[in-house]
């Protein structure tokens, strides 16, 4: 069978974005939704529209307010403030079985006195649904699952990986439109949580289903989502797409929370429409950035330079700018890269990564080489906060 | 101090020996012995003297041992009615009771569960502490608010809602309340403690998937506090079929309970292989549904792990 599937890498992501699109109407509108328990403000001021067939991840860390922001989805909590649309319904009031949502809870809260198939058939149980129907749809379920054979069995009888997908396959018995995922790999060990996330992804594209995914994971925030909304303090600090939120972090906390990044402090020093150069004492150099910025002149601002993008060298750069020199302090083989802690001159450390492109390494840096780091003059992001 | 511990060792004197022996002592004195010598009672016949039965055994003059086991007392209670009408009036008063008695506690044991955790030991001490006064004082209590010039009547009355007191006392309602409100705390501690092990994500699961709260009660709820629930009713139950005291101080004289024949059989009559036998038959009545059921409940444990 020939299908065309997209990977969850190098998705199509410019052909179907939605919120690029001025005219597209959101699935879901979240307007200015604060939520307080007592003192504590869990979730302040959100706004975001997500629109249908998305894989939406909401990042960040514990205490960051994106579970709070997935249960007044759900409809557990009520906003303090704001109002949440899904599908243009006001969701004001709307307890949580009238919702048109359903959701993967993070222990997958199976009913441990039912069976798989008393479990996957619960949501159409409640509706009413006549009985060959639901055995006909417990079963078309179970398959899309990979779970035939296990109908019978009762939860305490299953794996961690096949709990999951009784999970998913109960939530996704209703057909919903919207499903809410609690950090649905964070139980699973590595390996099967790699298998997962495709196995999500496909079944998302196969049923049309718009996804919102809580996890504290970049990794399975970049590897699952469309687009992703990095959340700090009940804040949204920035919302793109994974190669938007690498490339392109708009503030110090989103880029060093996703992935490793090389922090340099510094102060604007010459400020041109098509570059600017920044004095920074941690790499104990120039900074040239090949574009302009919006800081003002003698503003402290941020250059962030991730490690694969940073070039090591025992020659001196032809480039005066975005280069210092250090000593290797730490080498850590990884088989297709290695991973360099250099300390400059500065005394500044910094992390390098280079691809192994050769089997026979006697070239490779070791410790205590004294070599120059740089990168080139479009690697670089300048934050100013 | 090595020497004495190999020493202790080999007369097979161990940590975990002790530990099990303690139980096994208690059991066996104040449990086996008694049950023994009672069964032994109920295979003799009456006689008048000290004691009041015939022995089972004895040395005939030809130095041959004789014993006589004697069915009389067991086939005399098949035969009388009386009997008969007295255990089932017994456990018919005891599965009111457990059922009045789980309909007040669920309730209650689960709103304890569901309490603020600053709030449930208050709660449980509250349910306790009956407990700490005298269990006659508690039901000569209630003597005084049920009978006819108690507190209960006396303020109606004051109330002008009635002009003649309502006869409470020596009747079936009068003892239901006594046994209800005796054995609540048996039936909401077992209840307490399996709801309060309850993950609330489950039924937030449940009314994710539509059912509403009290459906998601009912499907997710109950059916995982059964264990609880079955608990509790045993616990009830058992001592409210063989109850005496209540029926006797609150009930009426019309209440035949099995209790009563077994008290006026032993010290009314003399009769001590008739009571005997009757206590034999009440054991046996109560223990095997329980060992049928506990076996059944294994079984379906094991299956369940290997199906």
């Amino acid at each position: 069978m020939v299908e065309k599937t997209r990977t969850p890498m190098g998705r199509p992501q410019e052909r179907q974005a939605p919120w690029k699109d001025p005219a597209a109407q959101a699935y879901i509108r979240i307007e200015g939704v604060s939520k307080k328990f007592g003192d504590f403000t869990a979730v302040s001021g959100v706004e975001l529209n997500i629109y249908r067939g998305e894989i939406f991840c909401l990042l960040g860390g514990s205490g960051c307010g994106k579970t709070t922001l997935l249960r007044m989805l759900a409809g557990f909590e009520a906003p303090t403030a704001g109002r949440i649309f899904i599908d243009g319904h006001d969701m004001a009031g709307v307890p949580p079985f009238k919702r048109p949502v359903n959701m993967m809870f993070q222990s997958y809260a199976l009913f441990p006195h039912m069976t798989v198939e008393q479990n996957v058939a619960f949501g159409l149980k409640q509706e009413g649904t006549p009985k060959r129907e639901i055995a006909a749809r417990v079963a078309e379920m179970l398959a899309l699952v990979k779970l035939d054979g296990f109908a019978r069995r009762k939860p305490h009888q299953l794996s961690g990986g096949q709990r999951q997908r009784v999970a998913l396959a109960r939530s996704l018995i209703k057909r919903p439109k919207l499903l809410l995922l609690d950090e649905p790999l964070g139980a699973l060990d590595k390996r099967l949580r790699e298998h997962t996330q495709f196995e999500l992804v496909n079944i998302q594209e196969r049923l049309g289903v718009t996804f919102v995914v809580v996890t504290h994971d970049q990794e399975e925030a970049m590897t699952l989502a469309t687009r992703i909304g990095v959340m700090n303090h009940g804040r949204i600090v920035q919302v793109g797409t994974p190669h938007e939120i690498y490339e392109f972090p708009s503030s110090r906390f989103t880029a060093e929370f996703i992935g490793n990044v090389n922090m340099f402090e510094g102060r604007v020093s010459e400020d041109e429409p098509g570059h600017v150069l920044i004095d920074s004492a941690d790499l104990g150099g120039r900074i040239h950035v090949g574009h302009g910025i919006s800081a003002a002149p003698d503003a402290v601002v941020w250059v962030a330079v991730r490690p694969e993008k940073m070039v090591l060298s025992r020659e001196v750069p032809r480039e005066r700018f975005n280069a210092a020199s250090g000593t290797i302090r730490e080498v850590a083989y990884m088989g297709d890269v290695s991973i360099y802690l250099v300390q400059l001159d500065s005394g500044k450390t910094v992390r390098v990564t280079q691809p192994n492109t050769h089997r026979h390494s006697d070239r490779a840096f070791t410790w205590d080489d004294c070599v120059w780091v740089s990168w080139h003059e479009s690697s670089a992001v300048v934050v100013t906060e | 101090m090595q020497i004495s511990r190999l020493l202790l060792r080999r007369l097979g004197i161990t940590g975990r020996g002790i530990v099990i022996a303690v139980p096994s002592v208690w059991l066996l004195l104040f449990f086996l012995v008694p049950f023994l010598i009672v069964l032994k009672i109920s295979f003799a016949h009456t006689r008048l003297g000290v004691p009041p039965y015939t022995p089972l055994w004895e040395w005939t003059t030809e130095h041959a041992l004789h014993l006589s086991l004697s069915a009389a007392n067991y086939l005399f209670l098949a035969r009388e009615t009386l009997y008969l009408e007295a255990f089932l009036s017994s456990i018919k008063v005891a599965l009111i009771s457990t059922f009045f008695c789980l309909l007040l506690a669920y309730p209650m044991a689960y709103a304890i569960a569901r309490a603020d955790t600053r709030w449930r030991n208050t709660l449980l001490l509250m349910v306790v502490l009956p407990f700490w006064t005298s269990f006659l004082v508690r039901v000569y209590a209630w003597i005084g608010l049920l009978r006819n010039n108690g507190v209960i009547n006396n303020l109606l009355t004051s109330l002008g809602l009635i002009h003649e007191p309502i006869v409470m006392m020596q009747t079936d309602f009068a003892m239901y309340i006594g046994i209800v409100y005796s054995y609540l705390p048996f039936m909401i501690l077992p209840l307490y403690s399996n709801l309060e092990k309850h993950d609330n994500t489950l039924l937030e699961a449940a009314v994710n998937l539509g059912a509403t709260p009290f459906k998601a009660f009912l499907q997710i709820t109950v059916p995982l506090s059964l264990p609880g629930i079955i608990a509790g009713s045993m616990l009830v139950f058992i001592p409210a079929v063989g109850e005496f005291v209540i029926p006797r101080l609150l009930g009426g004289n019309e209440t035949l309970m099995i209790g009563r024949v077994l008290w006026d059989e032993f010290f009314n009559n003399r009769n001590w292989p008739g009571a005997s036998a009757v206590a034999m038959t009440l054991l046996l009545v109560l223990v095997l549904p329980i060992m049928i059921f506990q076996r059944y409940q294994a079984q379906d444990a094991g299956a369940g792990l290997h199906r």
